[in-house]
């Protein structure tokens, strides 16, 4: 009975619907494209980065991913641009623009 | 036994009249009785006037209400009889038994012109000799099962033993003592039982 | 071999919780129903079950802490009365709502005010719509009886619903009687090992309980838990014809006590139902025809069933332990005439308030009560529809 949450959305008649409406899935908040609410957007300057991390752990979406001890580029699926690792930044290595 | 029995138990709070009424269930079920035993609740307060009530039968009992027409009363503490109409709705054929030093005929003057049967027993002299200490509900029990003539004396004593066994397992002067107390019940109330049995017969 | 034994309801329950021995109780104390914990502490204490008891600071935590290890996966039960299931209201909604099997031994006390610890259905009647499966026993014997059915009832695939087995406070709980208990092994083979299929602590299958549902999806959650509870009407049945195998008991949603040829039936639940079937063998040997329709399953309610029992009667008196103020009746009133009315029962029927907060209800206020019914049906007094019995005036 393990769900696949892709095949669930506001048409599905509700004899298609999981008990109690649990979700039998682990992570499915991936498939959630948060991103689509942004409407100002980080800019991560790579030369100005001197890879101190702050910014990553304050990600409310964990949008930063961190690999081998180094930042990335933005998971812009799920940025909600909120703005809170550009305010962290010492370096001004995140700038945010209007727009998406 | 041949027909059902309701008795009414009158105490104060912290004297065991709702143990007494619990365990004359539980020896009456040994003989293979149905049985009922149960308090009639308010907010718990040592010394306020309580009610207990036991129903006695060869047939399933059904009914789920208090005793209003009671065969038997047990007054625990006679200090209620100023107090509580301890007769109230006990039948004429009924009897009373109350815990006190006073005679029968001396208590019949407080019971509001109640005309059946009387019996008296001195619990807490009984108490004090056989266990060195107040406890007026076993005597009153033996009383109990003595007056209405559920089961025999030597049933009772039987049950009562092992009860007590099982119940005071680490303190055996403790049974001692409490046996003691219902055969010397059983003792004081053997003339008035065969005084009301000459004058049936 | 079953044993013959007598022992209070509290005790009846304590000791069908110790044959079946669940994993988790998270319990907080409130009279009449503090023994059921009490004891079963007590088993856990000298190794009988091997239960996790969860001391918790209020009621409103021990339904939490109940639905918290039913999801993760443990068989669950908790107990309270009166007020502490108040307390529980949120929680019942929600054990209801995200499907959780978990059992409540509900001691029945009314609710304040005035404050008051006696008995009256005024608790379960509160909560008789947040979902939960309620059942009701006349006897030690039946709160016994029910209690063993409660996890094969509530764990059936097709319902996965909390279930509140009710006693009447006192009445019942604190009355010693007779009673028959079976052997350990037929209850642990009837009840069975809780095996969810799916659990919170299952290593490797996560999975998220009670999500937020927007309106697109609340809804149809809704109709899909309203299912769920229609469902346990047939296992209800199920069940009880299987324990009938284990026991020699018949169970159903309902008892008919010489209702066959009957006149006037008097609908009444609980410990009240066996003064009414006292008072019916009476008048029974005065050749009144009268019976007593005990209702054992309030929720789900058995609407139909009722009705079709009733059609061939003159009249009904519905008994509500419980005033639900809403100016035209009790719970059982309203929902006794309803399901008349809508399978076209036309019959008299006539709503009495009895027993609140500890009142006696007696052999004598059923006379009245038949009295009054054929006083009304054979000289065509007008009769008061709503009214309260055993009331000063």
């Amino acid at each position: 009975m393990r769900t696949d949450v892709n095949k669930i959305n506001e048409m599905t008649p509700h004899q298609e619907l999981t008990e109690g409406l649990m979700m039998f899935a682990g992570g499915t908040s991936k498939g959630f494209k948060t991103g689509e609410w942004r409407t100002n957007t980080p800019v991560f300057l790579e030369e100005k980065c001197k890879q101190c991390l702050l910014c990553a752990p304050v990600c409310p979406d964990c949008s930063i991913p961190v690999k081998d001890s180094k930042r990335a580029e933005f998971d812009y699926d799920h940025c909600k641009g909120c703005g809170i690792c550009a305010k962290v930044c010492p370096f001004g290595a995140i700038e945010m623009k209007e727009g998406r | 036994m041949e027909k059902s029995l309701e008795i009414r138990w009158h105490g104060r709070g912290g004297q065991g009249a709702k143990t007494a009424a619990l365990l004359l269930a539980d020896v009456a079920f040994k003989t293979g009785a149905f049985v009922q035993g149960f308090p009639e609740y308010g907010p718990e307060r040592m010394g306020a006037p309580i009610t207990a009530y036991n129903r006695i039968s060869k047939k399933e009992i059904r009914v789920h209400s208090n005793i209003y027409t009671p065969d038997l009363v047990v007054v625990v503490d006679e200090t209620l009889l100023h107090s509580v109409n301890v007769t109230a709705g006990l039948k004429e054929d009924g009897a009373v038994i109350v815990n006190t030093a006073q005679s029968a005929d001396e208590v019949r003057l407080l019971l509001h012109g109640y005309k059946g049967a009387v019996y008296t027993v001195d619990a807490r002299t009984i108490s004090t000799e056989a266990l060195g200490k107040n406890f007026p509900n076993s005597p009153m029990l033996a009383a109990a099962v003595a007056v209405s003539g559920i089961m025999s004396r030597e049933t009772f004593m039987k049950e009562m033993k092992a009860s007590y066994s099982h119940k005071f397992a680490k303190k055996p002067e403790v049974i001692e003592g409490n046996m003691k107390a219902l055969e010397m019940t059983f003792d004081a109330l053997q003339d008035a039982l065969q005084e009301v049995d000459e004058k049936i017969a | 071999m079953p044993k013959k034994d007598r022992m209070s309801g509290n005790e009846a329950v304590a000791y069908a919780i110790k044959q079946i021995n669940p994993d988790v109780m998270p319990a907080f104390p409130i009279t009449p129903s503090t023994e059921i914990p009490q004891m079963v502490s007590s088993y856990i204490a000298n190794g009988e079950v091997d239960t996790e008891f969860i001391p918790v600071e209020s009621e409103h935590s021990s339904m939490s802490a109940a639905i918290g290890a039913q999801a993760a996966g443990a068989r669950t039960l908790t107990a309270t009365s009166s007020a502490g299931l108040a307390l529980m209201w949120e929680e019942l909604l929600l054990a209801a709502s995200n499907r959780m099997p978990l059992a409540l031994a509900l001691v029945n006390r009314t609710l304040s005010g005035p404050i008051n610890i006696n008995c009256d259905h005024t608790d379960s009647m509160g909560a008789r719509d947040t979902g939960w499966i309620q059942i009701y026993a006349e006897n030690n014997q039946e709160v016994y009886d029910n209690f063993i059915q409660a996890y094969p009832i509530a764990e059936h695939k097709d319902v996965h619903l909390p279930i509140m087995i009710c006693q009447d406070g006192f009445i019942t709980s604190h009355a010693v009687e007779n009673i028959e208990l079976m052997d350990d092994d037929v209850v642990k083979e009837f009840v069975g090992e809780y095996e969810p299929e799916e659990f919170l602590l299952n290593p490797g299958k996560p999975m998220a309980v009670g999500p937020y549902a927007i309106s697109a999806y609340a809804m149809e959650a809704r109709k899909n838990q309203e299912i769920a509870l229609e469902n346990s009407k047939d296992v209800i049945w199920q069940v009880a014809k299987e324990y009938e195998k284990i026991s020699g008991r018949k169970y159903g949603f309902f008892e008919e006590y010489r209702t066959k040829d009957a006149d006037y039936i008097m609908l009444i639940m609980g410990s009240a139902a066996g003064t009414a079937k006292q008072a019916v063998d009476e008048l029974r040997e005065q050749g009144k025809k009268v019976g007593v329709l005990k209702l054992r399953v309030f929720r789900p309610f058995p609407a139909k069933e009722i009705a079709a029992a009733l059609s061939r009667c003159k009249a009904v008196a519905i008994m509500d332990r419980c005033e639900s103020y809403n100016g035209n009746g009790g719970p059982l009133g309203s929902e006794v005439t309803a399901a008349l009315f809508r399978n076209k029962v036309m019959i008299e029927a006539v709503n009495y308030i009895y027993g609140l907060a500890g009142r006696d209800f007696t052999v004598e206020n059923v006379f009245d009560i038949f009295a009054q019914l054929d006083d009304a049906v054979t000289s065509g007094t007008e009769i008061e529809q709503y009214q309260y019995i055993g009331l000063r005036k």
